[in-house]
């Protein structure tokens, strides 16, 4: 109902005053205000982030938006990182391109993640956009190097490139010389997925000509030698990812290029460092006093290495290692690093667990230095109840806390008990939880607890646990703000996904594979719920009753036309 | 359909401490699945026994870039949840590094002695661990003012250099062999490190 008396803007002041509105939570909440600020609102939003590809479809999105020039997309669901979802199963890009040929003529952005994008879909996206600036794309499938060609030759006002972590077939790297001579807007600039040699003289003079570039990211091929004359071409670097870091260099080379990094002052983040020795470590040094981000993960440094190298990075706040570094690694973490905020740790060789990596030690003697570390990721043989208390003691302040004991149900290691009190600890500690990965043992007491008393928790995912269906019920009935349920293996039945009805709609999506979910249940769930989509994808050997994956999803596009054969939707 | 471990529901508002015994029964005794939940706990090899009990899905699922996971041990599909492109990565530079061999290793001769040694260069982290690992196998006091010997080497040119000028990392990349000089020569080098 409008008011004739303070709300009779005229239509411009009022998107004007919304244009300073940049997030769109806020925006979401201004257009439930009155009609006339919906109406605003709808007609100068220009970002839209769309965390499900399903959820809505492009002519709903462009009628309600008509001016939209950035778009994010994400298609896949996260389990398929990890095999569990069929290649062909959706998420095509193409008719959203389509429709915003015609509608959305001055696309500048478009970032995709989990989607699937072939090469005519690129060279449909270099002909569409006269205006196109900036492509991401983050761990997509289907195209080939062949279709960057066409980014790289028509994107005439491109400031981001950025292809990280796609399943991409690398075919050659004769892409990057198709830029032309001429071309010199790139700001971003990430090629490190790609592994074949790139022309390195196209490359140079590219860097030499984008006088704002401020993130470059090369690939493997790269070796030391040339990266170094690319950094004296780029000073400027705020984001740097090396290629190869390893080559023989004399005394004399080995100082040239620790002055090239002593003249890049801007560096804040750090990546790549393939193949890193100790030999040549040192010479990154210069460059680490303003470090915030250092991306070890693809290094296998041990603990000397790091120890030594952590010295130099006063201001660090994110660390990205490998498991190589061990428990004394992490000792030096806890000594150097007092203003840390992130760390992730990964498995160096995931498939052998002779291999010591890190123990509850490691992250125990990182959560004494850092007091403020609040997203942990990280992969360990074994670990103790104790332990994880003690470290959200010292740590109150968790909002992504992510633990993968890689051995499925592993106890407490001395205690041989679940690790039911363990993540009893983090939820009732840390009351800003947003994200939760659980591992080792656990029986319905440890979801007993997170219903009660993750009271902000918005993704969970659950691997290898719980004991019946009442554990997946204290987590659809107890935590008011979940979005994002994954959960595989655990026995969690039909019981268990229809507890969960109240909540679907308010919830992005949930996936259940391996589980014990039934297609009865499945078609109860779609049956008393049609504003959800609910997918059942079958493998052939299973018997026809059970639901061997399910993915639910709440959309107002209705079912969706390109399911694959294996997924039904119910 | 897999059989995984499903209590039922009135055994758990507990800590249920039974799942946790070791025990032995045949199977359609109370939960036999408990044994195989007894013996992934002890187990280190537990994935071969989840994905043979449990798993269906590990051959049905195509995987289009599958990594090439030691073929001996049987694993659960997607875990530990680590991403396609990290683990080629890895798989890739743990290539890289078998190719390139492990240790650097130098042959060492001392004036007088009858015969070499050899040592691997890339054990040592620092200029005192070598000289003292040195003085270990060879029974002698190196380099120090007074004394008789001093450590000298070649490099990638072939010239005679002494041991301690250029940072130790750039020394291991570019020493050819070791040769630990006695006599008159040596007093004059001194101390060097």
């Amino acid at each position: 109902m409008e008011s004739t008396r303070s709300l009779s803007f005229p239509d411009k002041v009022l998107h004007r005053v919304f244009t300073h509105l940049t997030s769109n939570e806020d925006r979401n909440s201004v257009s439930l205000v009155c009609k006339t600020w919906y109406n605003a609102d709808r007609l100068s939003r220009s970002k839209v982030f769309i965390r499900n590809c399903y959820s809505v479809s492009p002519e709903i999105l462009i009628r309600r938006f008509p001016n939209v020039r950035c778009v994010t997309l994400k298609g896949k669901p996260r389990f398929s990182d990890f095999n569990l979802v069929p290649p062909d199963w959706g998420a095509d890009v193409h008719a959203w391109l389509v429709a915003f040929a015609d509608k959305y003529p001055l696309l500048e952005e478009l970032r995709l993640k989990r989607m699937v994008v072939s090469n005519a879909s690129l060279e449909f996206l270099a002909f569409s956009f006269q205006n196109f600036k900036r492509l991401s794309l983050f761990i997509c499938d289907g195209f080939t190097t062949d279709g960057l060609e066409a980014i790289a030759s028509y994107c005439k006002n491109l400031t981001e490139f950025d292809i990280q972590e796609n399943v991409v077939e690398d075919t050659s790297g004769s892409w990057l010389s198709y830029f032309s001579e001429s071309f010199a807007s790139l700001e971003v600039f990430n090629f490190s997925n790609l592994s074949s040699e790139v022309d390195f003289d196209a490359l140079e003079r590219l860097v030499s000509r984008c006088k704002s570039l401020k993130v470059l990211k090369v690939n493997r091929s790269v070796s030391l030698e040339q990266l170094q004359k690319l950094l004296v071409l780029a000073p400027q670097l705020v984001e740097l990812c090396t290629g190869s870091f390893s080559q023989e260099f004399s005394a004399h080379q080995f100082v040239e290029l620790e002055s090239c990094f002593n003249n890049c002052k801007n560096i804040q983040s750090l990546s790549g460092l393939f193949d890193a020795t100790a030999q040549y470590l040192p010479a990154i040094y210069p460059a680490c006093a303003n470090l915030t981000f250092l991306n070890l993960s693809y290094s296998a440094l041990g603990s000397d290495e790091l120890d030594e190298l952590l010295m130099h990075c006063p201001r660090l706040q994110r660390l990205w290692v490998l498991d190589t570094v061990g428990d004394k690694g992490l000792e030096s973490v806890g000594s150097n690093c007092p203003l840390l905020e992130e760390l992730r740790v990964f498995p160096s060789d995931p498939f052998d667990d002779t291999i010591q990596g890190v123990t509850e030690a490691g992250l125990l003697a990182v959560s004494f230095g850092c007091p403020r570390l609040h997203y942990v990721l990280y992969f360990c043989q074994q670990l103790t109840n104790a332990a994880v208390a003690t470290i959200v003691q010292n740590c109150p302040d968790f909002t992504h806390f992510r633990l993968c004991i890689m051995n499925p149900r592993q106890p407490d290691y001395l205690t041989n008990e679940p690790m039911d009190e363990a993540f009893g600890a983090v939820v009732k500690t840390c009351t800003k939880l947003q994200r939760l990965s659980v591992s080792g043992l656990l029986t319905d007491l440890a979801f007993e607890y997170i219903g009660k008393h993750a009271k902000n928790l918005e993704v969970l995912s659950i691997a290898f646990a719980g004991s019946s269906d009442r554990g997946m019920q204290c987590v659809m009935e107890g935590c008011p703000k979940i979005r994002k349920l994954e959960i595989r293996d655990c026995p969690f039945g039909d019981a268990a996904l229809l507890s969960g009805l109240e909540k679907y709609e308010s919830m992005r999506s949930l996936w259940m594979s391996s589980c014990n979910v039934t297609m009865d249940g499945c078609r109860l769930l779609a049956k008393t719920m049609p504003r959800l989509n609910v997918e059942v994808i079958k493998d052939d050997e299973s018997d026809d009753s059970h639901a061997d994956k399910v993915y639910v999803y709440r959309t107002v596009a209705g079912p969706r036309m390109d399911s694959p054969p294996s997924v039904f939707t119910l | 359909m897999e059989r995984l471990v499903s209590f039922e529901s009135h055994h758990d508002h507990d800590l249920n401490l039974k799942a946790t015994e070791l025990r032995l029964g045949l199977p359609g005794s109370d939960e036999p699945e408990k044994q195989t939940t007894s013996s992934v706990r002890s187990n280190k090899r537990a994935s071969t026994e989840i994905s043979q009990e449990s798993n269906t899905n590990n051959s049905s699922v195509s995987d289009d870039h599958e990594d090439c996971a030691p073929p001996s041990k049987a694993q659960v599909v997607g875990w530990p949840p680590i991403r396609s492109y990290r683990k080629n990565t890895l798989q890739a530079k743990n290539k890289n590094e078998s190719e390139v061999g492990a240790g650097i290793y130098v042959k060492v001769s001392v004036d007088g002695a009858p015969y070499l040694r050899k040592i691997d260069l890339k054990v040592y982290k620092c200029y005192p661990e070598l000289l003292e690992a040195l003085e270990n196998m060879f029974k002698l006091t190196i380099g120090y003012n007074g004394s008789d010997y001093a450590p000298t080497y070649q490099d990638k040119d072939g010239d005679w250099m002494l041991v301690g000028d250029v940072p130790f990392h750039m020394f291991i990349t570019s020493c050819k062999r070791l040769r630990i000089m006695k006599g008159s020569e040596a007093r004059g080098l001194g101390s060097c490190v």
